[in-house]
């Protein structure tokens, strides 16, 4: 049975409380930093302050002196603690180049917030305190922040990799040889388009901390860390350590938000379990504001040149994209596959022939490594192409919505087999998009539009829209083997149901934020029949959780949870044999409902599963075969990634003399196919679109030319707050997957990915009768009076 | 985010503080409502070795009808500022300017002393007060002075004031029923101005200054002087930056800044004038 039919009093598909929320509102959630460790001493890292230099000398006398200081490593002290480099666990191509990237630095600094010097003292202020006693003699060299400057190699960064490129990967796919080529030959129409995704600085509120506890014997260490990652975090470990990863335990305690910069595997962590083994004590470290807006991963950070050709209807008929991505110094876990999370989805949700040419080159410069960001490559990809939809219809002179739904892939294509030979698993984007115009009252507004947007006028009116898809589902393990990644996309649950009827769910996610507890407990209530006060998610603890990928791509329902549907099924399959046992009668002829099983057409003779579960554990009278216990694992691989999908609209007034962006409001019509618990996902929604709307109109991580970070605190770098934000209209259609028994997609980055591009597109509209087509972000009052001075000057 | 270490004391009235900061020299600083000097310490950029804590000097929390002025207690919170019936009624430009201090939280522990003596050109008290023609009490060692506000600003984050001088009241004279205008622009609600402007108009006479668009607050005295002569306020606008020599930081050119200055001060005076 499908768990999305023919259900009486559904758990799924209701708005329960977070389960999570009680603790984290009342501060009794305890995160790394609020864990109490006896004896631990406490690591403070010297950063550079510069972004290119050579290390001519180190002097760590004065700190050594200081009090309570145990010990201060160089990068050259600490370089035996290192059986491997930091991983990268992408290589994209096989001549991708990757520098050599340790804890701290050994020769040479590559950005500022590179870690020199490490400092154990036996307080967080001594520590903190012997960092300015550090005496570093640099010799500084040409800081490299321009993409297109790096691609020259004038100076390079790593110098024996001899050149600053790291990897040009291409997807070209062709009907024909030179389709792509023939179609912009003869395109009735064609835009080419240059796009900057500023570098963003992805701000959890809960900075990164770690504790690394030595067992008193034995080799065995414990690692918590504040990451999105547990899993992945102690195989790189063991590996980068070259210690034994069956004594390495890591534990994520309430994590305060990850958004991609979680997802690593960083020198910190690394740092903490080597000294502690070194001193036999625990080492700690939590990271400071500004240290974190330097020394955790910034996201996007890519050039994009994108050209259409469309027909004389302005059916797409080709794509064409060239990428410069910005890997930052130095390649981090999946640094260089974010713009192949993009490459697919460059013609967006538009029913393009075979001719695609996406060619990508990234390249280092001398700033804090770029990785995955909320989105990472689809964001980005989504941006481009709904930016250049609408350069289209101005060039066309027709309504982009109109254009839009001349090119939208139908509701009957589906399963559609994409240019790429990607398989979109179910969609309606007419649909979704009529519902957001519904909401938006589009005539009203271009008639209203018609009537304010006059010459001189004060405050224009403009009004814009994004089609999406976000593929997501991370991912079909063979998929990512085509790709190069190196790891699979499969996830594990566990199911138990305790002697007293009790259930575990124990998840390979790491939820940081989520509300993973509240939705798997719902899956598992839902398919076993229990209430969901009965059943605890276990998670993020490799000692509990021993199986898992962890969480990001929006993969933890649409693989994680549909694991645990997976998982539960089996015990549920394991129960029938042994009621069937009782009742005396075929497996086949009993049913499962409402958490009983009965014999099909007589249903008074039914066994609760609380009664199955008892028995299990007593084992007492189990048929031949069956092992005592009611517990089932199970790993789901994907055979899909998910295709969820909606549409956005924005509708924005811009004071012309000051410049200033004001968003009168925020349509987001979703779909995500089945809601497990439409109160996440709506929040999820929320969140999301706040992200991609501070891409752009607030949040830019400024570099000045000598590569120093001018945005290292809240003041400078502008995450808008409660205040800042407009009112968001949230609905959204249901589509099912039709590839998992839930049918559901995934969520977590949707609203990113959809909202920049919809409130730039109303931007543009609504400054294009004063002549502005074009506008960076963030669209910030500055830029925006400049770009309508430029336009105007130009008159 | 960890400051340098430090001494504290706490001082329990303003001859006590004065004395505290005359022991400990140009180590020491005044503590007040910590919402300027602490940031600054936690980023070591401020490395005081004495805090003497004016926090708590209760008798300097006041806002009191002098007569022709008002005078306010330098330790009186901006949160007691903004809602103080006294100021609504004779002073309203200076309780609505102090209710766009930064946040809630913000407004509850920064004091308008610190604010003045802390002379952050891009602070909305210095500027709104010295549209106001205010003058301000200080207390040394040897008693007390008064420093008209124009007189006070003397570079970026320096003032008139003394090392060993503690700022113990602002005198603002009554508004009598003159037109106001407070207009800060800035990218995020709590955000600082990237230009604010501060402006009152009562007949010939008016008031005006910017702030952040310079080093210090800054008077716009070309603006004042072109109304009295009888300039619209249009024309008189475009005078707004004469006086100013604004900065570019991360939200702002100058060319932008003086722009927004002349944008601003139409819009505040026009608003003044109705
Ligand atoms: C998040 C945030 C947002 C803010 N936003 C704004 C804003 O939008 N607009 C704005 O105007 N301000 C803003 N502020 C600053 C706030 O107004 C501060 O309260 C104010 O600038 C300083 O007042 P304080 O009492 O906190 O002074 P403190 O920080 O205690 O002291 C500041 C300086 O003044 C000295 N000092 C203090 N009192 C006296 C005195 N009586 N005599 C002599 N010297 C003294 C101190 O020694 C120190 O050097 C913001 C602050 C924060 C933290």
């Amino acid at each position: 049975m499908s768990i999305t039919q023919e259900r009486t009093n559904s758990i799924i598909g209701t708005r329960m409380l977070r389960r999570e929320d009680p603790a984290l509102l009342t501060g009794e959630a305890k995160f790394t930093n609020d864990l109490v460790i006896p004896g631990a001493l406490h690591l403070a890292v010297l950063r550079s302050p510069y972004a290119h230099a050579r290390i001519k000398s180190i002097n760590v006398s004065d700190a050594l002196a200081m009090p309570g200081v145990v010990a201060v490593y160089t990068g050259k002290d600490l370089r035996d603690a290192w059986a491997a480099p930091m991983p990268c666990a992408w290589p994209v191509t096989p001549d991708m180049k990757n520098p050599a990237h340790f804890p701290l630095a050994l020769d040479k600094v590559c950005y500022v917030g590179d870690g020199v010097v490490a400092v154990l003292a036996n307080s967080e202020t001594e520590s903190r305190d012997a960092l300015d006693a550090i005496d570093v003699a640099y010799e500084p060299l040409q800081a490299i922040t321009d993409l297109e400057v790096a691609l020259s190699d004038k100076t390079i960064i790593h110098e024996d990799l001899g050149t600053n490129k790291s990897y040009t990967w291409n997807l070209k796919v062709e009907a024909t040889e030179g389709a792509v080529d023939e179609a912009f030959k003869n395109a009735a129409f064609s835009v080419s388009e240059r796009y900057i995704q500023q570098r963003l600085i992805p701000m959890a509120m809960e900075p990164r901390a770690v504790v690394a506890v030595p067992q008193p014997f034995g080799g065995d260490i414990t690692l918590y860390s504040a990451t999105q990652v547990p899993h992945i975090l102690k195989v790189m470990t063991a590996i980068t350590l070259g210690i034994p990863e069956h004594q390495l335990r890591v534990v994520a305690p309430s994590v305060g938000g990850g958004f991609g910069s979680k997802l690593d595997v960083y020198a910190e962590e690394l740092l903490c379990v080597a000294l502690s083994r070194k001193h036999g004590a625990p080492v700690r470290w939590v990271e400071e504001r500004s240290e974190n807006t330097q020394a955790t991963i910034h996201g996007r950070g890519q050039i994009q040149n994108i050209e259409l050709a469309a027909d004389k209807d302005g059916k797409l008929t080709a794509v064409r994209v060239r990428l410069i991505g910005d890997m930052g110094a130095y390649l981090q876990l999946v640094t260089p596959g974010v713009p192949l999370l993009g490459a697919f989805l460059y013609a967006g949700v538009y029913d393009l022939p075979v001719a695609y040419d996406f060619s990508c080159t990234s390249v280092f410069t001398t700033m804090t490594p770029t990785d995955a960001y909320r989105g990472a490559g689809r964001p980005e990809a989504t941006y481009a192409i709904e930016v250049a939809m609408d350069a289209l219809a101005r060039k066309m002179n027709i309504d982009p919505y109109e254009l839009r739904k001349r090119n939208y892939i139908k509701k009957e294509q589906f399963p559609y087999t994409a240019f790429s030979g990607l398989t979109y698993d179910s969609g309606d984007h007419l649909a979704a998009a009529e519902k957001a115009m519904g909401h938006a009252d589009y005539a009203a507004v271009r008639k209203k539009q018609a009537t304010q947007n006059v010459a001189g006028a004060r405050k224009r009116l403009g009004i814009g829209m994004t089609s999406y898809f976000e593929m997501c589902g991370l991912a079909p393990s063979r998929v990512l083997a085509s790709l190069n990644y190196g790891a699979g996309g499969w996830e594990s649950a566990t199911v138990r149901v305790l002697p007293t009827s009790k259930v575990q769910v124990v998840t390979g996610t790491s939820p940081h934020g989520q509300g993973h507890e509240t939705s798997w407990a719902m899956i598992a209530a839902e398919k076993l029949g229990v209430a969901p006060e009965d059943v605890d998610v276990l998670h993020s603890d490799t000692a509990i959780a021993p199986l898992g990928l962890d969480t990001y791509g929006s993969r933890s329902l649409a693989v994680g949870g549909v694991a645990i549907a997976g998982a539960c099924d089996k015990v549920i399959d394991k129960a029938r044999l042994i009621a069937a046992h009782q009742l005396e009668c075929a497996a086949e002829d009993l049913e499962f409902a409402q958490g009983t099983f009965s014999v099909k057409g007589s249903p008074d003779k039914a066994v609760p599963l609380a009664a199955i579960a008892f028995a299990a554990f007593t084992a007492h009278n189990l048929p031949d075969g069956v092992e005592p216990n009611l517990e089932a694992q199970y790993t789901h691989d994907p055979k899909n990634f998910s295709w969820p999908f909606g549409a956005h609209i924005c509708i924005v007034e811009i004071d012309t003399e000051t410049g200033k962006v004001d968003v009168l409001k925020y349509i987001a019509v979703d779909d995500c196919g089945i809601q497990i618990n439409p109160l996440i996902v709506e929040g999820q929604v929320h969140g999301g679109v706040v992200q991609g709307l501070a891409q752009a109109l607030y949040e830019e991580a400024v570099y000045d030319t000598d590569g120093n970070l001018k945005t290292t605190n809240l003041a400078e770098y502008l995450v808008p707050a409660a205040c800042d934000v407009p009112p968001i209209t949230t609905d959204f259609t249901v589509t099912p997957s039709p590839t998992n028994q839930l049918g559901v997609k995934g969520v977590g980055e949707a609203g990113t990915i959809g909202a920049a591009s919809t409130v730039m597109n109303a931007v543009i509209d609504a400054l294009s009768g004063l002549g502005v087509t074009k506008l960076d972000m963030p669209a910030s009052p500055n830029n925006v009076w400049k770009a309508i001075q430029a336009a105007q000057g130009g008159k | 985010m960890i400051p340098a270490a430090f001494e504290y004391k706490r001082a329990g009235s303003a001859e006590e503080a004065i004395n505290l900061i005359g022991q400990f020299g140009d180590e020491a600083k005044f503590l007040a409502g910590g919402h300027s000097l602490i940031p600054l310490m936690k980023l070591r950029l401020a490395q005081p070795t004495m805090l003497v804590d004016i926090g708590r000097v209760k008798d300097l929390s006041y806002i009191k009808d002098a007569g022709d002025h008002i005078a306010i207690g330098a330790l009186t919170r901006h949160m007691d500022v903004e809602k103080s019936p006294v100021l609504s009624q004779h002073v309203p430009l200076l309780a609505h300017a102090a209710g766009y201090v930064g946040d809630a939280q913000v407004r509850h522990r920064g004091t308008i002393g610190g604010s003045i003596a802390h002379a952050d050109p891009a602070g909305d008290i210095p500027a709104t007060t010295l549209a106001l023609g205010a003058t301000y009490v200080v207390q040394g060692p040897k008693g007390r002075r008064e420093i008209a506000a124009k007189d006070f600003y003397k570079g970026f984050l320096e003032s008139a004031l003394a090392a060993d001088e503690m700022l113990v009241e602002i005198k603002v004279p009554k508004m009598n029923g003159a037109g106001w205008s407070f207009q800060k622009f800035n990218r995020r609600a709590v955000d600082w101005a990237i230009v604010g402007v501060a402006a009152w108009r009562n007949n010939g006479d008016s008031g005006v200054a910017l702030v952040n668009m310079g080093s210090t607050p800054v008077l716009a005295s070309a603006v004042s002087s072109a109304l009295a002569k009888g300039a619209s306020v249009a024309d008189a606008a475009a005078h707004a930056a004469d006086d100013a020599e604004p900065q570019a930081d991360l939200n702002a050119s100058v060319e932008y800044r003086t722009h927004l200055a002349k944008v601003l001060v139409r819009r505040a005076l026009e608003q003044a004038s109705k």
